[in-house]
């Protein structure tokens, strides 16, 4: 195939002749189909707009039905309305035109700026939206057309005095009679502030004094200044200036509504000043002269008098949806009709248009405005034929045939000369309709309804949201080979295998070509037809498809030869694609190897839930089967589960042991075991071992026989690899280091130090961090040493391993568990929570006594509220201590918590001590009755029971009033999360969007699609975390310690 | 800067820029075989550009820290 590259993309308008000339027939008939059932000639349904009938060929290609693509039809409209989709932008162009050149309203030297800024933006690729939306403003703020009328300018020398409101005086009447304008005896002088800021004396300071010199050249003719520094500043309004010859002081002396700003000693100014918050802006006058028709508007630079006159530049005001009104001078406000908007369009000349960031030859500003409307093929909006027999036309269809009809009638009224009400009200109706045509959702505007009452589904409708045409169907489209079922468990199929029903295996197929190779194990297939390992179709050399029925199958496979294809049931090592949504990382689809089994749901090894986020409360996943050997190889080589057991976002297997399995492994590791060969060979069920290698020792028996026994540490280093020496400390690990205290490494009491050599276990107990996802350093050890291969085994290994020996040890946890003895029960409550209430209400007595002092920063309220806080937390912390104490690491509970299998030491204390303080908002509960939070207590009461503290352990049982105050702050955690979840998700496709076409290249610069640099090295240290452990670039201790090894 | 204003320059949070040379520029242009507008950007108006004076068709270094390297090298082109 060849493939040709796409220069560029060019979006423009419809003008009208090119509508008419697409046009296959002019539609002039509100009808569809006549009572014979055809199409009517010159109706919506035209046969010329294509056919969507069997059987019957289009008029104007004379293809039949899946030949002919559709032909577009046109609409005369009997008056021009307004295309809803441009209504703002055709205010803001009226706004920025003169009403009557049309030309925009920016003078020679703006254009010349903007045409240049337009270019700089072209140059760079970048949107010039920002440019185009400065221009409609710097144009809107005209007053004045600079085209059609004159500019001049006179000296402004001696006409200061003259310059007051009222009559013009004749002095100044005189020089712009002088200059060529003619003043009646009724102008009037107007003066105004103008908007634009002269000179800001905290900007002229800025910038080492860049504005100051600007000033002082543009404004005084300081021609030296251009290379001066300010020198002194004396006071506020004291300044010197030089360029190391000349030099000169600045007095500004500010009075009432005048400064005067004195050069030296010669040169004085003065200027209006507008005060505001300390800054000394000096702003400019501006004067108007009205003279009947005409407007002088006269404006002060430096020593000149710049006179603008000509027309004046009306406002245009927008209503909601399609309504332009123009207001006059007098405020009066007149209703611009589409005719007279499009007529001000058709002035604008073809080389202003770039300013609007339009092209005339593709966009002319009228074409906004419509007068012929084109509709679509019949193709596009085809109808259905009821069960009835009736036929059911397109929304779209529906709409047009309600803008002919008021076409017709509006043609009709003003043919028969109407009166200008009932014609402007069709008109009004015609608008309507062509913009519900076009969205009916527009705001002011009611949507369209069928007469069901359901809204209509126009144009935008079409294309909008995430149904729409854009985001429904050409991002995301429905696929084939693809299956979605729930998911459960079985810990029995290796960890990069999905367990796929039979019947979804029966449905999905791979096609195959026929070699000779494969001629007989596809003809068998072919042979069994519908039962399981088998085909649904073949395809002959000819190319001709061909189903396998009941009836055909035994010669289908007898005629089966090479050149044909078989698409063939999924069997036991197919490899295909498992996804979970939502898709938050690229561990979101993985590659899997099918197995077929009974069933009706997907199965799914425990240890990949991680990578997925899965559980199996009803989640659902879905497969989909790879089709070519390129997708094949491409998947096995970068989405196999193996491949992505280290997670690239923190460079630490996301694949491991979980609950059960920690806990199993836990069990077996902790302490010293020993265990006879049959107890060996049972916790070995399964496991990838046939060397059981030296017993530790042998014990004597009752009848005196020698019997060898191997060790825990023994039987789970069996599945190391032979040479893998490791160091590290458990999860169990008191921490003691961070304590103060020594590590104890070997001798740890808690078993927290694991030290690996020579693939033995010396000492230490594996638990979460050894095995765990997210943790797991001896995984993480195998996948980089020994490659993956290993480390996928080594996971079910070390799962079988876990699993067969929680079998034979048992565990279990219930409600009796979480018992203290009624001396630990009794040591809580005093030492614990009585103590914190006792200090609680100490510290409300100091603050009723007003003796309490504030913390740094807060209100003593506010201290008052931190330090019971602080108590109360204290409380339940002491009291989770207190619990630990009588609850060994023996304890289920604290043993899964500790091994970090499920569960922490908090939800332990919360059962079994002190389910402690309640909060929302990070404070104690207040909020409810005045004063208090529940009936239960007084008014003002802020003891601990009384502001949401929960003495009673789960297991204890709860108070009403501690029930109520757990409900609270349980709302708030739901609350919490189902805010985020929205958030979040929101937050990543909005990043997602903007990063999606970053590209990391073979140098190691991320650039975007314009080959653009982003980051000149990726992540600004180059290192891809999934080749990290732990997201470190280099483990130094690590280094170090080998190191120390190699040499010693 | 008169009357007591601080430098922007001398800010914690605004990383060192500086123009540099022509040989400078050439060895970075050939180092990762670009052009100079592929460079990323920064306004000739940007408070730091004004500081240090930096000119359209300038290239800025910029010297900042990272949290995953120390300290990293940027450049920047300088537009209007």
């Amino acid at each position: 195939m060849r493939t040709k590259k796409i220069k560029g993309l060019k979006f423009g308008l419809l003008s009208p002749k090119e509508i008419r000339k697409m046009s296959a027939a002019k539609v002039i008939t509100a009808d569809t189909y006549g009572e014979d059932g055809f199409p009517i000639e010159m109706g919506l349904v035209n046969q010329r707009l294509g056919v969507i009938d069997p059987g019957l060929r289009c008029k104007t290609c004379g293809g039949r039905m899946g030949e002919c693509p559709g032909h577009f039809g046109h609409i005369e409209l009997a008056a021009p309305v307004m295309h809803i989709g441009y209504v703002k932008l055709i205010y803001r162009i009226l706004n920025a035109t003169c009403r009557k050149c049309g030309r925009v309203l920016l003078d020679e030297g703006e254009r010349k700026q903007f045409l240049e800024e337009i270019e700089r933006y072209r140059e760079r690729q970048e949107d010039i939206g920002t440019v185009v939306k400065l221009i409609f403003n710097e144009a809107a703020k005209k007053e004045v057309c600079m085209y059609c009328g004159e500019y001049f300018s006179i000296a402004a020398e001696g006409l200061e005095e003259d310059m007051s409101t009222g009559a013009v005086s004749n002095k100044l009447k005189k020089r712009l009679e002088e200059a060529g304008f003619s003043i009646s005896k009724k102008a009037l002088l107007k003066k105004d502030m103008d908007n634009k800021c002269l000179f800001s004396w905290r900007d002229a300071l800025d910038n080492d004094g860049e504005q100051l010199r600007k000033f002082l050249m543009d404004d005084f003719g300081i021609t030296w200044a251009k290379n001066a520094t300010i020198t002194k500043i004396q006071k506020e309004r004291r300044i010197s200036v030089s360029d190391g010859k000349k030099s000169v002081e600045i007095t500004i002396t500010a009075k009432k509504d005048r400064i005067t700003i004195e050069l030296g000693d010669e040169v004085s100014y003065e200027l209006p000043v507008k005060k505001a918050l300390g800054k000394l802006n000096i702003y400019n006058y501006k004067w108007e002269i009205e003279d009947g028709e005409k407007v002088y508007i006269l404006k002060r630079v430096a020593e000149m008098l710049n006179i603008y006159c000509g027309e004046r530049v009306r406002r245009i005001k927008y209503e909601k949806p399609t309504t332009y009104k123009e207001i006059d001078e007098e405020g009066n406000e007149r209703r611009l009709m589409p005719t007279d908007v499009r007529e001000r369009l058709e002035r604008i000349p073809d080389e202003d248009t770039a300013y609007l960031g339009m092209d005339s030859k593709s966009a002319r500003p009228e074409w906004m405005v419509l007068t012929v409307l084109p509709v679509p093929p019949v193709t596009a909006r085809p109808s259905i034929t009821l069960e009835s027999g009736q036929r059911s036309e397109d929304d779209l269809t529906h709409k047009l045939v309600d803008i002919i009809r008021i076409n017709q009638r509006f043609m009709e009224n003003r043919d028969a000369g109407a009166p200008q009400l009932i014609i402007e009200d069709l008109w009004e109706l015609l608008q309507y309709h062509v913009s519900t045509y076009f969205d009916n959702d527009v705001a002011g505007v009611p949507p369209a309804r069928h007469r069901s009452g359901r809204p209509l589904k126009t144009m935008a409708q079409r294309l909008k949201g995430k149904e729409g045409r854009f985001r429904g169907s050409l991002s995301g489209k429905r696929v084939n080979f693809s299956a979605r079922t729930v998911i459960s468990p079985d810990p029995d199929i290796d960890i990069g295998e999905v367990g796929v029903p039979e019947d979804i295996a029966k449905e999905l197929t791979i096609t195959v070509n026929v070699t000779e190779r494969n001629r007989k194990l596809l003809s068998d297939a072919v042979q069994r037809g519908k039962n399981h390992p088998g085909a649904n179709y073949v395809r002959r050399a000819d190319g001709k498809k061909v189903k396998v029925t009941d009836i055909n199958y035994e010669t289908l496979a007898e005629e089966l030869d090479v050149g044909w294809k078989v698409e063939r049931h999924l069997v036991d090592g197919d490899l295909v694609l498992f996804n979970r949504q939502p898709s938050l990382h690229r561990l979101s689809i993985m590659a899997h190897y099918v197995r077929v089994m009974p069933g009706k749901t997907f199965r799914l090894n425990p240890s990949v839930c991680p990578p997925y986020n899965a559980d199996y409360d009803g989640d659902e996943m879905n497969m989909h089967v790879l089709q070519t050997e390129e997708a094949r190889a491409e998947a096995k080589i970068l989405m196999a589960v193996q491949r992505n057991i280290i997670s690239p976002r923190f460079g630490r297997p996301i694949i491991g042991g979980l609950h059960d399995y920690i806990t199993g492994i836990f069990l077996l590791t902790q302490g010293v075991k020993n265990f006879e060969k049959e107890a060996v060979l049972d916790i070995l069920d399964n496991v990838d071992v046939d060397d059981l290698g030296e017993p530790a020792g042998t014990y004597t028996s009752s009848v005196y026989e020698e019997i060898p026994y191997w060790t825990n540490k023994q039987i789970f280093s069996l599945i190391l690899p032979k040479d893998l020496d490791l160091q590290f400390r458990a999860t169990v690990c008191e921490k003691c280091i961070e304590k103060g205290l020594t590590c104890e490494k070997e001798k740890c009491p808690h078993e927290a130090y694991v030290l690996i050599k020579g693939g033995k276990l010396i000492s230490g107990v594996i638990d979460e961090a050894a095995v765990g996802s997210f943790k797991g350093r001896i995984i993480d050890r195998i996948f980089r040493h020994y490659g993956e291969v290993p480390a996928k085994e080594f996971i079910r290994d070390v799962s079988r391993l876990a699993i067969n020996y929680i079998l034979q040890s048992g565990f279990s946890f219930g409600i009796s568990d979480e018992d203290i003895p009624k001396e630990g029960k009794e040591q809580i409550r005093e030492e614990a929570v009585r103590e914190a209430e006792k200090n609680v209400d100490l510290l409300i007595r100091a603050y009723e006594a007003e003796e309490l002092e504030a913390l740094p920063g807060r209100t003593v309220e506010e201290s008052l509220e931190l330090l019971i806080m602080q108590n109360l937390g204290r409380a339940r912390d002491e009291a989770g201590h207190i619990a630990e104490k009588y609850l060994g690491i023996e304890n289920p509970g604290v043993l899964m918590a500790k091994s970090g299998a499920r569960g922490s030491m908090l939800n332990l204390t919360q059962m079994a001590a002190c389910v402690g303080q309640q909060s929302v908002r990070g404070e104690r509960i207040r909020r409810g009755y005045q004063q208090r939070t529940l009936p239960h207590f007084r008014p003002g009461d802020r003891s601990a029971d009384a502001r949401g503290f929960v003495r009673a352990s789960f297991k204890d049982g709860l108070s009403p009033t501690e029930y109520f105050f757990h409900a609270v702050g349980g709302r708030e955690a739901l609350v919490d999360t189902a805010v985020r979840t929205s958030q979040s998700g929101y937050f990543q496709r909005r990043l997602i969007n903007a990063l999606q076409d970053l590209e990391v290249k073979y140098d190691g610069t991320v650039r975007e699609t314009r080959d653009t640099v982003v980051q000149f090295k990726y992540g600004e240290d180059g290192v891809d975390p999934s080749k990290t452990e732990g997201g470190k670039v280099v483990d130094i201790d690590e280094i170090i310690r080998e190191e120390i090894e190699e040499s010693a | 800067m008169k009357r007591g204003k601080v430098s922007i320059l001398e800010h914690e949070l605004v990383p060192a820029h500086e123009i540099i040379a022509d040989e400078e520029l050439n060895v970075l242009l050939n180092k990762y075989k670009i052009k100079k507008e592929q460079l990323p950007k920064i306004k000739s108006s940007d408070p730091v550009s004004k500081e240090i004076k930096a000119e359209e068709g300038d290239v800025v270094k910029i010297r900042r820290s990272s949290r995953t390297a120390g300290s990293v090298l940027s450049y920047r082109l300088v537009v209007k």
